[in-house]
């Protein structure tokens, strides 16, 4: 009873392609490709609505206010008000901006965020897309968000626009190198780049009660760490919000837009952070599995949702708690902790795979990490060098 | 089906080269480069190199394209000058078509070998590049470092 339900998608789909069994090959594929974009971009933008009235709920209960309250039972029908909102505003194009760039950046990338949900198994056999090198596949079809914000920002012919977008492209681009050398711990002890080998592999328990997620290594705790900051920083969410910055820069790169390409805009960097927090669940908690062997009667794909809405829950509690950081500080700490901190967690895999994947491993990673971690916070302590405030581009 | 999908994505890319290559405004002509690698990267993945194809997308779309259009940001904005026939870029551009259509003529026809190779997996990719390719790989990685440094060296403000 418990596996036909686990598998009713996989069953349902299957059901479906049945009515079209005489077709030609490539009408089937197609097809079968179809239903299983359909059901991806139903689900997440179901989810996209769902997670902007909740935001607003958790961030207005953290603040000590209301969240929405007006439109439907406990404000639940917001995101229906605020498509209708969005679809019917004027949707302004500057005289000046490139008219077709203009355009085309929203939806290069809202189209690129889907892309990267493709890849993440969100349930046993339930993989939209299966690939080899599917972690390859996430992180390099990601790095084209990078053009489409600039795209944005240089189109839009705005000195605002343009500075939100170099912000943008400088915090990305120097997150991107911790948050994929975060991977290769994972990568390098499972021996596969296949997000679907890498949540099997995770799927036994140590002593037959813990389950063997990565997260529970000392490696793999300090690595989802790292990628968790490097993920947050990548969809460019409220302690990172350098780049739209709207006390500085009117909204960066987002200034010249309005109406549903606005919309669009945060419609992809929602689709980014559910990506990337998939990807971070499908790494280091174990994916669609169970934390518990008698709780494997709950289907899989509930198991990935409750990890995923876990993780948006901490991606709004640190909204509504952080201030925003300042850039340099920013890229100081991408650049002087992160990486280093990174290069030392693949190192410590190596001495936990070398050292038996037991207890003796996880003494030892724990004490490479904790060596190279206090070494650091002493190199870049910076409390005895506070002196006379130097202004170096204001006078 | 691949016949088919060859065909459009040949299209693809060409308009894209050619788009790239004749478009008066340079940002548009990047972009349109990036179109051309896009499609590319798609003639990989049609052949079963999922890897190179992924390489590609990841270092030519997400790297070298921002470096481009960055370039042409940082360097004079003379793109709407008319300078004439370059006869020099002719002359190459001439040589290196007939030199690849040569390539292409002598070689074999892929349907008269039948490919026997094993499906090149990512897997196979690392394990040749740790074994036998070991050496080169460790040279360029320290190349590539060297060159991080120089660039870190070069851009570093001068502490009074």
């Amino acid at each position: 009873m418990s596996s036909a339900l686990d598998q009713i998608f996989v069953h349902g789909k299957r059901w479906l392609l049945s009515w079209i069994a005489g077709a030609p090959n490539w009408v089937i594929e197609i097809t079968s490709s179809l239903l299983n974009i359909v059901a991806l971009l139903a689900v997440f933008l179901t989810l996209f609505a769902f997670i902007s009235v909740l935001e607003r709920k958790i961030l207005g209960r953290m603040q000590n206010r209301y969240g929405p309250n007006r439109v439907g039972p406990f404000g639940l029908f917001q995101p229906i008000a605020d498509g209708i909102k969005m679809l019917i505003k004027e949707d302004i194009v500057p005289a000046r901006a490139d008219k077709i760039v203009h355009f085309l950046a929203p939806v290069v990338l809202a189209a690129v965020a889907i892309l990267t949900l493709g890849v993440i198994p969100y349930g046993r056999n339930m993989t939209a897309f299966t690939i080899d090198g599917g972690i390859l596949f996430f992180f390099a079809v990601g790095s084209a968000t990078e053009l489409a914000v600039f795209m944005a920002g240089w189109a839009s012919n705005n000195k605002f626009s343009m500075l939100g977008a170099m912000r943008a492209i400088a915090q990305m681009f120097s997150y991107e190198l911790p948050l994929i050398i975060a991977v290769l711990p994972v990568v390098m002890v499972v021996g596969s780049l296949m997000p679907d080998r890498i949540v099997f592999a995770q799927g036994e328990y140590t002593l037959g009660i813990v389950p063997r997620w990565f997260v529970f290594t000392p490696w793999g705790a300090a690595t989802f760490i790292l990628f968790f900051v490097s993920g947050l920083v990548e969809s460019n969410r409220t302690p990172f919000d350098v780049p739209e910055g709207e006390s500085e820069i009117v909204a960066g790169h987002m200034t010249e837009y309005s109406g549903f390409k606005y919309a669009t805009f945060f419609l992809a960097e929602y689709l980014g952070m559910f990506a990337v927090s998939g990807l971070a669940v499908t790494l280091f908690l174990g994916g669609w599995h169970a934390p518990a062997r008698v709780l494997e009667v709950v289907p899989s794909y509930v198991w990935f949702f409750v990890k995923l809405s876990a993780l948006l829950f901490v991606y709004i509690w640190l909204r509504a708690t952080l201030p925003r950081t300042r850039v340099d500080q920013m890229m100081n700490v991408a650049w002087k902790f992160m990486l280093p901190m990174s290069f030392t967690c693949v190192i410590a895999a190596a001495v936990w795979h070398y050292a038996g994947r037991g207890i003796r491993g996880w003494l030892w990673s724990l004490f490479v990490i904790v060596v190279v971690y206090s070494a650091l916070s002493i190199v870049l302590d910076t409390r005895r060098k506070f002196a006379r405030r130097v202004y170096r581009f204001a006078e | 089906m691949n016949g088919a999908a060859f065909i459009l994505i040949s299209v693809f890319m060409l308009a894209g080269a050619l788009a790239a290559a004749t478009l008066p405004n340079l940002m548009h002509a990047a972009f349109c480069l990036v179109l051309a690698l896009l499609g590319l990267a798609s003639f990989f993945f049609l052949l079963g190199a999922e890897f190179v194809g992924l390489a590609l997308v990841f270092i030519y779309i997400g790297a070298v394209a921002v470096l481009i259009v960055f370039t042409i940001l940082l360097t004079r904005r003379d793109s709407k000058e008319h300078y004439g026939l370059n006869w020099s870029g002719v002359v190459i551009a001439l040589a290196v078509f007939g030199g690849l259509t040569w390539a292409i003529l002598k070689t074999q026809s892929l349907s008269i070998v039948p490919p026997h190779a094993r499906a090149i997996t990512v897997k196979r990719i690392g394990e040749t590049l740790m074994t036998g390719y070991v050496w080169p790989l460790q040279c360029v990685g320290l190349l590539l470092t060297a060159a991080l440094i120089g660039a870190l060296v070069l851009v570093m403000e001068e502490r009074r």
